[in-house]
């Protein structure tokens, strides 16, 4: 079955929600495919996980104002969540602010959001950043919005357990501090994943093939959640799965 | 006692220098007096964002109003970035204070408290913390177990502006469960709000309102600014105008652009963009 872009990487994070530690994931803001991937992993799971959507009305089960999430979260009330970054380095510490020195920056982007709060308490918080570039996964951020470890002694129940790209799927370890490929998606290579990756990072000796979406995954991305998420995220529902008129 | 006033007399109460806090995209925003402030000209304006910016503080910046901003992120959301705001850090012509948001939330909180600072988990290891000469990490005076922990100080904005669905003649204002509207006013020293209509009847006669509506013990004026949010959203009212979004995000890339956007809606030419 062909499939676009977009929904093999909605149907590779949804794996990642497929997990009996993950009851609730919330999901913040500009988050089209990690949102998408939420209510198909609640689709695939006849409802079981909890799918909090932030941004705008739809799935959105707030009502004590902005900072419920994060006081939900502080609580541990929340299993997962999603971050990406301007910049992203081989211990997971993440960079939402600008490039070049701060605060000066070359150029600047929007700012840390909940970053430096959400990375120390959700205990599986997913990177996801489609772009595979040396300009995104560098040897060292040039400013940490959130760091991907702490000293001990640093309350941290929560931190990065994985790592999607448009590339790759890697997992992240704390006790080492690095990433670890697990997958490459079809059409790419393990070369093409070294060539585009500014830090060091462990290579299993056998590196498997990520999945392709199923035919039923195709088949409620493009008959439900498509519009579902379109709610949330018109254009994209527009652009992806052809949902006209959901604002 | 709550006065029921014009958006220009709204602005006017607000002076140069003045710290006034804004809501996020996704609330109540008051479009009609951040236009207000624009066409009277402000200055210096210190501004709080509760706690992402967006259209309002992206325009506030480009006309030349804005001192400083704090923020946890400034963003146009599916629009893309804030062009002013990016602007104006990479040229220094704004002084950027980084934040996140539970820190803004906590910081706001402190004030609706009156106490001088609280903690918050996380942000240890953070370049947003080590940038913060406010901020500060000590152990834990209690020894209840998790460690080290940061201190936020209060943050208390001169001037809340909001706007929303529906006031009342007495000056309450109804907010739904945009709660982060009650956190705000509370925290501020004075709220000033705009509302598509103001009616009769006593918000808080009946507990299906009064459980939504910020009460007139926090707000100075109130004035009636009919499709005020737009081209922002306003919840059951009427929805986001991505298509004037857009367009704004596209000319305001230049300053000269962004001048053209002002003259085309009314307001006035920036005398920057003649430079």
């Amino acid at each position: 079955m062909n499939y676009r872009k977009e929904e093999f990487l909605i149907a590779t994070v949804a794996g990642l929600l497929d997990d009996p530690g993950v009851k609730h994931v919330a999901v913040g803001a500009a988050s089209p495919i990690p949102g998408a991937a939420a209510l198909l992993t609640q689709a695939r799971t006849n409802g079981r996980l909890r799918v909090s959507i932030i941004h705008g009305d739809a799935n959105n089960p707030f009502t004590d104002g902005g900072r419920e999430l994060f006081d939900a979260a502080g609580q541990g009330r929340i299993d997962a969540f999603f971050l990406g970054g301007v910049q992203i380095d081989g211990g997971a510490n993440i960079n939402l602010v600008g490039t070049g020195p701060y605060p000066e920056t070359e150029r600047r982007f929007s700012g840390s959001f909940g970053s430096a709060h959400m990375y120390f308490v959700i205990p599986k918080v997913i990177l996801f950043r489609p772009e595979h570039s040396r300009r995104v996964f560098v040897e060292a951020v040039d400013f940490i919005s959130a760091p991907g470890t702490s000293d001990p002694g640093v309350y941290r129940p929560g931190g990065p357990k994985a790592l999607v790209t448009e590339l790759c799927l890697m997992s992240f370890h704390a006790d080492r501090g690095r990433f670890r490929l697990e997958s490459v998606h079809p059409g790419h290579t393990l070369e093409e994943v070294l060539d585009n990756t500014g830090f060091d990072f462990d290579i299993p000796d056998q590196v498997p093939l990520s999945p392709e979406p199923t035919e039923s995954d195709l088949n409620l991305l493009r008959t439900g959640i498509g519009a579902e998420i379109a709610k949330t995220y018109p254009a994209f529902g527009a652009r992806v799965f052809a949902i006209e008129g959901a604002a | 006692m709550t006065t029921i006033e014009t958006v220009a007399g709204l602005a006017d109460r607000i002076p140069d220098g003045a710290f006034i806090g804004l809501p996020p995209e996704y609330s109540y925003v008051p479009m009609d007096l951040v236009r207000a402030l624009i066409r009277r000209n402000a200055r210096d304006l210190d501004v709080i964002c509760v706690p992402i910016g967006g259209m309002a503080v992206d325009m506030l910046i480009g006309a030349g109003c804005v001192r400083s901003v704090e923020a946890a992120a400034v963003s146009l959301g599916e629009s893309g970035p804030a062009p002013r705001f990016t602007a104006a850090v990479q040229e220094r012509r704004i002084s950027m204070t980084d934040s996140t948001c539970p820190a803004v939330h906590t910081a706001l909180q402190a004030s609706e408290k009156g106490v001088p600072f609280m903690p918050l988990s996380g942000l240890i290891g953070s370049d947003v913390l080590n940038h913060r000469d406010d901020w500060k990490v000590v152990d834990d005076p209690l020894g209840l177990g998790n460690g080290p922990i940061a201190l936020v100080p209060a943050i208390q904005p001169e001037f809340a502006l909001i706007h929303s669905p529906l006031g009342d003649r007495f000056g309450n204002v109804w907010i739904g469960k945009r709660r982060e509207l009650m956190t705000l006013a509370h925290a501020a020293k004075e709220t000033l709000v705009t509302v598509e209509r103001i009616t009769d009847d006593d918000l808080l006669a009946s507990e299906a309102t009064a459980a939504g509506t910020l009460p007139n013990l926090y707000i100075s004026a109130v004035a009636e600014a009919q499709s005020g949010a737009k081209p922002l959203g306003l919840a059951d009212c009427y929805g986001r105008d991505d298509a004037a979004i857009s367009t704004y995000a596209q000319m305001a890339k230049t300053l000269q652009g962004f001048s053209e956007y002002l003259s085309a809606e009314g307001i006035r030419p920036i005398a920057e963009a003649a430079e």
